[in-house]
């Protein structure tokens, strides 16, 4: 985890940080818009591709956050459930009064602060593995949305409220498109900070980074906080986009871990770059366009995307364990670490954009 | 809390995990029979008891093997689609008739083992994590399943629709039926070696290989054995409601409700530790409550709430457990 002490030149850091599967997902990423274009020369269009990109943005920014706690070694699967139920609180609190909009969204991101210290304190101090504490809240919250509407799609929050999710900035670029840029900067900026470091540090090595001084306690809660936050980011988009019913956000929580493991991030902590997890997500999307201009039905999309993800792993971890090999940096940074590593996860990272720059 | 266990050095013997799971069911049995007396109903009636049995056999068949990938280190994910897949593929063939009973169960079983033996080679020979390749794998088959079938398929003859109904002694045959498969994994996991090399490997898979313990075999084993213990579920929903469904795996959510009852059972999530009494234990639960709130008319969606707060509950307590119980070696010191 420590800085390397001869930094590469940036260009060959870049080209290092392609090699690896966070920055290989760019490369898809491109490859997959390519071909989009190519079967499809109308997608070129400026304005395409700015509505994809909307379209893409809730899942993007639920595979931002769910980032964050997979960095940290743990899993979210409350994710769609948080999103459900922010659709219909949107729905039921905000309802048609314009003056609701922002007690409303206020309630909203205290409802996703309150689901994540939960999510994060049981985790952490009641020592249940997150699998089974996001499990529970996922049904929790499912059964309690439904048991509130029935079931039923209830309550349309006023149009100035689904304009968030819908509506365009100087009638040129959509909101979601601003908000995902905005999320992603941030959520860049966040991982670049001590707090980013220290999130890694956590999920790599959590005994070593407490024994070093770090709060595990405060650093993973506030990781499922920022997952609860990102989900109602996303609700409050997707009320806009597809209105209010319960179903809404179903499946996302597998669907925002598909995009980050896509992105190169490792199921268990410690490595990956939170833009790529948003790559990740949009490339997924951008494969299905693919799929959907190919003509191959809709109902192909999951085995398609099961494929990918046991490929993506699979090469992933190829590409780590070949990083790991004693190329000419790796076998710098192996210098400062005598022990031999074993073959699990508390070994030397490679460089990547995320771990090499101090 | 660390002065109060370390001021008292000699250890009591303390109850095993699979003894509390048994203390709680024996408390929430008891809960609901308070509960639905009240109602003015009576919980221990022979039919009452006959549909608790009948709740818990499904779910067991799964939780079993998903005890047995689970003790291994991984994780299945793909158990539903596995069941549906189970379920179709003998409705299929048993739409012959009575001649294709023996075809269509073999075929069943083996296409789940396959399905079994696919995860764990992927888990070992590709090394992806547990969790991604089942659930890889499970969305393959989804799309599958949703491309190839609309609505059901096939159906089951009456002479095999029978297992689904019939009662042995107020025990019905697919509980049996279950609670024998569970006595084989009980007895494979503690009275032979694949099974001692299975609890090796999921405690440390590092150790059990510098200990000369092949890794790889008992990780594939037990996924072929969850694999097939959900083909068993899938056919036995098929005797249930006599045709095949694409979708009826899904529906019951056995993925993550295995996983909750073998956690609900005991068995640490990270694998090594548990046991397939535990999880019989744990799958007894879900069945008491659901069956109470049946009877009690609970709001289904209500039940998914209580549901979660149970698991999460028992969960949070069996840690705590955990925490009371480490041996008080490294005392923390003021500030550390």
């Amino acid at each position: 985890m420590t800085a390397v002490a001869v930094q590469p030149s940036l260009g060959r850091r870049f080209v290092a940080g392609l090699g690896t599967p966070s920055g290989a997902v760019f490369l898809l990423l491109v490859a997959l818009l390519v071909a989009v274009v190519v079967a499809n020369p109308n997608f070129a269009d400026p304005n395409q591709l700015v509505r994809f990109l909307a379209r893409t943005a809730p899942i993007a920014i639920a595979a931002i956050g769910q980032f964050f706690v997979i960095v940290s070694g743990e899993f979210d699967l409350s994710m769609g459930a948080v999103i459900a139920t922010q659709v219909v609180i949107a729905g039921n609190v905000i309802g048609q009064d314009e003056a609701m909009i922002l007690p409303g969204i206020a309630l909203m991101l205290l409802v996703g602060v309150v689901v994540g210290v939960v999510n994060g304190l049981l985790t952490t101090v009641a020592k249940v593995p997150s699998f089974i504490v996001t499990l529970g809240m996922m049904l929790a919250l499912y059964g309690f949305v439904r048991f509130l509407t029935g079931g039923a799609a209830t309550g349309n929050p006023v149009d100035s409220f689904r304009e968030i999710g819908r509506g365009l900035l100087l009638d040129t670029i959509p909101y979601p498109v601003i908000m995902l840029i905005v999320v992603g900067a941030a959520a860049w900026a966040l991982m670049r900070a001590p707090y980013g470091q220290t999130l890694l540090a956590v999920g790599d090595n959590p005994v070593t980074a407490r024994l070093s001084g770090t709060r595990t306690v405060v650093v993973k809660t506030s990781a499922f906080v920022l997952s609860a936050l990102a989900a109602t980011v996303a609700g409050i988009l997707l009320v806009g986009y597809a209105g209010v019913h319960p179903s809404i956000g179903q499946g996302y929580e597998f669907q925002a871990i598909t995009a980050v493991v896509l992105g190169g991030a490792v199921l268990g902590g410690g490595r990956g770059w939170v833009l790529s997890a948003a790559a990740g997500a949009i490339s997924l999307e951008l494969l299905f366009t693919l799929l959907n201009i190919a003509g191959i039905d809709a109902t192909w999309r999951p085995t398609v995307q099961g494929a990918i993800i046991i490929a993506a792993v699979a090469l992933g971890g190829v590409a780590w364990r070949a990083a790991r090999k004693p190329s000419a940096p790796a076998a710098a940074a192996r210098a400062e670490d005598p022990d031999p590593a074993p073959p699990s996860k508390t070994t030397t990272p490679p460089i990547t954009t995320t771990t090499g720059e101090q | 809390m660390s002065a109060v266990v370390g001021a008292r050095p000699v250890r009591r013997r303390r109850l095993s995990t699979t003894a509390i799971v048994y203390l709680v069911l024996v408390a929430v049995v008891a809960l609901s029979a308070v509960l639905v007396t009240a109602a003015g109903k009576s919980f221990f009636t022979a039919g009452n008891l006959a549909a608790i049995l009948t709740l818990m056999s499904i779910l067991g068949f799964v939780a079993i093997g998903q005890t047995l990938v689970i003790l291994a280190g991984s994780l299945d994910l793909s158990v539903p689609y596995v069941v549906s897949t189970a379920s179709i593929v003998g409705a299929g063939i048993m739409a012959q008739g009575t001649a294709g009973i023996l075809p269509g169960v073999v075929a069943a079983l083996a296409v789940s083992a396959l399905i079994g033996l696919a995860n764990g080679l992927i888990v070992t020979r590709l090394r992806v994590h547990g969790f991604i390749a089942t659930l890889g794998v499970g969305l393959i088959i989804s799309g599958w399943l949703g491309t190839s079938f609309q609505g059901s398929f096939g159906s089951a003859p009456p002479e095999f629709r029978t297992i689904g109904a019939t009662l042995i002694a107020g025990v019905p045959l697919s509980t049996i039926i279950m609670l024998a498969c569970a006595g084989l994994a009980a007895l494979m996991l503690h009275r032979t070696r694949l099974g001692h090399h299975l609890y090796a490997v999921g405690g440390s898979a590092q150790v059990a290989r510098l200990s000369g313990v092949r890794t790889q075999v008992p990780v594939v084993v037990a996924h072929v054995l969850c694999s097939t213990l959900a083909g068993l579920a899938g056919l036995l929903l098929l005797a249930r409601t006599s045709v095949g469904s694409p979708t009826i795996g899904s529906q019951g959510g056995y993925d993550l409700m295995s996983i909750a009852a073998v956690v609900l059972g005991g068995t640490l999530l990270s694998g090594g530790v548990g046991s397939v009494l535990g999880t019989i234990g744990g799958v007894a639960i879900f069945a008491v409550l659901d069956n109470v709130m049946s009877v009690l008319e609970v709001n289904p969606f209500l039940k998914d709430f209580i549901r979660g707060a149970v698991i999460v509950v028992a969960v949070a307590l069996y840690a705590w457990r955990s925490i009371q119980r480490r041996p008080p070696r490294f005392r923390k010191e003021a500030g550390a």
